[in-house]
């Protein structure tokens, strides 16, 4: 980097800070307590406090809801370093994302590799606006791990597709306005090769859905079913059959956001979590040897792993990336969540196990704790994530 | 920062990687170890070494070395990691020599830091005592003796200890074994009347000794920094030589992976490569992302040395702890997987199973820098 270069990113760093400093509401400065508190946006959307609204409007105005994104999308326009500076500014203080989007994390890098210039005209400026709320119809009762075997048929009829089938684990369904969908277009081609990437209006007529009840007494998937739905061909994302693709690429940015869910070096050590329950010793130790001692070796993963995730966009930018490492990232990132959780338990004892009381707000560590259990199923299982290591970047044989 | 290598960086790495797979693969090693070689490292190699610069890596242009920082560092001792090349590189020119920049007064550095960057000059930390790396609770005593000190007492471990020109003490001047306060560091002559020097031949074949100190005399321009206050200087040298040990462990980490998967696609049982079968393509696999994850902390923290030593303490910790569990499980999974043939001194296999083993007492191993995270962040 030219002297000049880092001139220019000292300034942005200065004005960024100033920004923040003076536009981020005290309230949006430490995580989220629980989900409502969480702002997704879309047609329905309400925001759970006026800080809440303050900071997404005065974020989105600037282009920071997708700081990365092309202006001309709604987006920050801001290059890879100006974005790093500003993720590092932002966690300075604590700020939370102004806005949570599977449109942002997941369609969004998708149409902007893979959708023509109408599809991103029309989604993407929606997007970062937080107008429209986006869901990802990938799963199928019979296709999990084995995602290419998907079934929903998509009919050819005149200018449009009638599609018809079943989709599972569908996160929030019920809240979203749109789906991108994975359909099959051709059966009689081989798995990988009849698939299409298509999206459409979830009020569109056929398209019902049903919330499954989980172990955390929390509902945030679903079962979503296609009666008849017309869709038209136009809405069909990248080429007809080539929808494995934008799927592919798709589920590397879905990976990378899940190991990002340990919502690393946020809010308090677990070490001082653990204190207040479990209690100190006379030189200031926690009072149990062993559980002191996992916490450390957490900690030791856990900075370890945040280091490799900033070299991972690191080497992205310099072009030296293996497009498969976010299965990589993916498989330690939520193995080392699973664990956050477990010792979060072991740490609460008694208290962590109380699921209905104004005291444990509600059982929020139980349930969240049981919540971390689906991160090393969703977005492909652990083990699918470690096949993937050997096959593409080992290049060890076999299927 | 970014945590890649700059173009600069990689095309060090490349030219060490060159030079030292070239001159100095693990035969070279084997070779040492077979002959009893009484110096324990290839002389006229070390040479081209200093030629090529690497000698004087992190000595200042002023004192004729190459100016260069601790990532650079790092990247040297990655690839003798790659190779288990022994060489002077860890105790002289890493660890002597940020000791002697670091804590050195003008005319310490200007006597010393040419000879380290012409490799006319072999120094060397002697800090542990115990079974276990405890800077702490050193006890090897200096008493003052006139214009001077008497040093009494015992070290272990001493890298290139039976080779080096010069010792670097660390002694305490004053309290008790465990205190941070009175220690002291100083430049000891190995020749001086007092000193015993024996060689201990390690598991892994690389340079070691022990030595005893009987009330041998040095005067007060032997103190390397501040009388009594060199705890901070010994935390920052010692904290450049766990990055540098750290580096080294990923090197060999990463030796050994690759050695084994090329391994799992050419070794056939049950009519099938061995790298077909899941049970064993899931540990490669996993054994892949914890070398990666550990070479980003590893990295992380030779940057932060290069910011600022003092502040770097955290990082360094989850590096050396890091490299120490990775390494441990590469290793062993490099034997296991190479099955009958990984028990034998024929293969080269083993030879990384013990470095990997000394390297994890090289200055404190994955439990004490685990201990130390979780005391800075007072849990």
């Amino acid at each position: 980097m030219s002297e000049t270069e880092s001139a220019e990113l000292e300034r942005f760093r200065n004005e960024t800070r100033a920004w923040l400093e003076a536009n981020c509401p005290p309230e949006m400065r430490k995580p989220a307590t629980s989900d409502a508190d969480v702002f997704w946006g879309g047609r329905n959307a309400k925001f759970s406090s006026e800080p809440q609204r303050i900071w997404f409007e005065r974020m989105r105005d600037k282009g920071w809801t997708v700081p990365d994104w092309p202006k001309e999308y709604g987006g920050g326009g801001l290059s890879a370093a100006e974005h790093k500076v500003l993720r590092a500014e932002m966690a300075r203080i604590g700020a939370r994302p102004p806005l949570s989007s599977f449109g942002i994390w997941m369609l969004g890098p998708a149409l902007l590799k893979y959708g023509n210039d109408a599809q991103k005209k029309e989604h993407l400026p929606k997007i970062a606006a937080g107008e429209i709320r986006w869901c990802q119809g990938y799963s199928e009762p019979n296709a999990g791990s084995d995602l290419a075997s998907l079934q929903t048929r998509a009919e050819s009829d005149g200018d449009d597709f009638i599609i018809n089938g079943q989709k599972i684990w569908t996160s929030y369904a019920n809240y979203a306005d749109w789906i991108f969908c994975l359909v099959r277009t051709d059966p009689t081609a081989k798995k990988h090769d009849g698939i299409s990437f298509i999206l459409f209006d979830m009020t569109s007529k056929g398209v019902s859905t049903k919330p499954i009840l989980l172990i955390s007494g929390y509902s945030p998937f679903c079962e979503t079913f296609f009666d008849n739905v017309r869709v038209p061909k136009s809405h069909v994302v990248g080429t007809v059959n080539r929808g494995w693709d934008v799927a592919k690429y798709l589920l590397q940015h879905e990976r990378a956001m899940i190991s990002g869910m340990g919502e690393r070096g946020v809010g308090r050590p677990l070490g001082q979590i653990a204190a207040d329950s479990v209690g100190t010793d006379g030189q200031g130790r926690l009072d149990d040897a062993m559980l002191r001692g996992q916490i450390a070796r957490f900690d030791v993963d856990e900075a370890a792993l945040a280091a490799c995730a900033e070299r991972a966009v690191d080497l992205a930018k310099a072009g030296q990336a293996h497009p498969a490492f976010s299965s990589a990232m993916k498989y330690y990132g939520t193995e080392l969540n699973k664990r956050r959780y477990e010792i979060l338990m072991s740490a609460g004892g008694v208290d962590a196990l109380e699921w209905e009381s104004e005291r444990s707000k509600q059982g929020a560590r139980p349930r969240a704790w049981l919540r971390t259990k689906a991160n090393s199923i969703e977005g492909g299982t652990s083990e699918v994530m470690l096949g993937i290591v050997a096959k593409r970047i080992l290049d060890l044989p076999g299927a | 920062m970014a945590l890649v290598l700059t173009e600069e960086q990689s095309m060090l790495r490349d030219s060490a990687r060159a030079l030292i797979s070239d001159k100095a693969p693990v035969s070279h090693l084997r070779h040492l170890r077979d002959s009893k070689d009484p110096i324990g490292f290839s002389k006229e190699f070390w040479h081209s070494f200093a030629e090529m610069g690497f000698a004087g890596l992190l000595v200042p242009e002023e004192f004729g070395g190459s100016g260069l920082g601790y990532v650079e560092a790092g990247v040297v001792m990655e690839e003798i990691g790659r190779t288990l090349m022994p060489s002077p590189f860890l105790a002289t020119s890493v660890v002597a020599a940020s000791a002697l920049n670091r804590g050195g007064n003008a005319a310490q550095k200007s006597e010393y830091l040419p000879k380290i960057a012409s490799g006319s000059l072999l120094a060397t930390l002697a800090i542990d005592e115990g079974a276990k790396h405890r800077p702490l609770q050193t006890s090897l005593q200096a008493v003052r003796a006139g214009n001077g000190f008497k040093l009494s007492g015992a070290k272990a471990l001493v890298v290139d200890g039976h080779v080096a020109d010069l010792l670097i003490v660390a002694a305490r001047t004053a309290g008790s074994a465990g205190e941070r306060e009175w220690l002291t560091l100083f430049l000891v002559d190995p020749k001086a009347k007092g000193v015993a020097i024996e060689r201990t031949i390690m598991v892994d074949a690389h340079n070691s000794a022990r030595i005893e100190f009987a009330n041998v005399e040095v005067n007060a321009d032997s103190v390397l920094g501040e009388i009594d206050q060199g705890s901070a200087l010994l935390d920052g040298v010692l904290d450049i030589g766990r990055g540098a040990v750290a580096s080294e462990m990923v090197g060999l980490s990463d030796e050994v992976f690759h050695r084994t998967v090329e391994y799992l696609k050419s070794r056939k049982q049950f009519g099938k490569l061995i790298g077909e079968f899941q049970a064993l393509q899931h540990r490669a696999a996993e054994l892949y992302v914890d070398i990666e994850i550990t070479r980003a902390a590893v990295m992380k923290a030779l940057q932060a040395l290069d910011a600022d030593v003092a502040k770097a303490t955290s990082a360094v910790a989850v590096a050396k702890a890091r490299a120490g569990t990775t390494a441990t499980r590469a290793v062993q999974e490099g034997v296991q997987m190479h099955g009958g043939m990984g028990m034998t001194d024929q293969f080269d296999i083993g030879f990384f199973m013990k470095r990997a083993r000394v390297c994890e007492e090289l200055f404190g191993d994955a439990n004490y820098h685990t201990e130390q995270l979780a005391r800075a962040r007072g849990y």
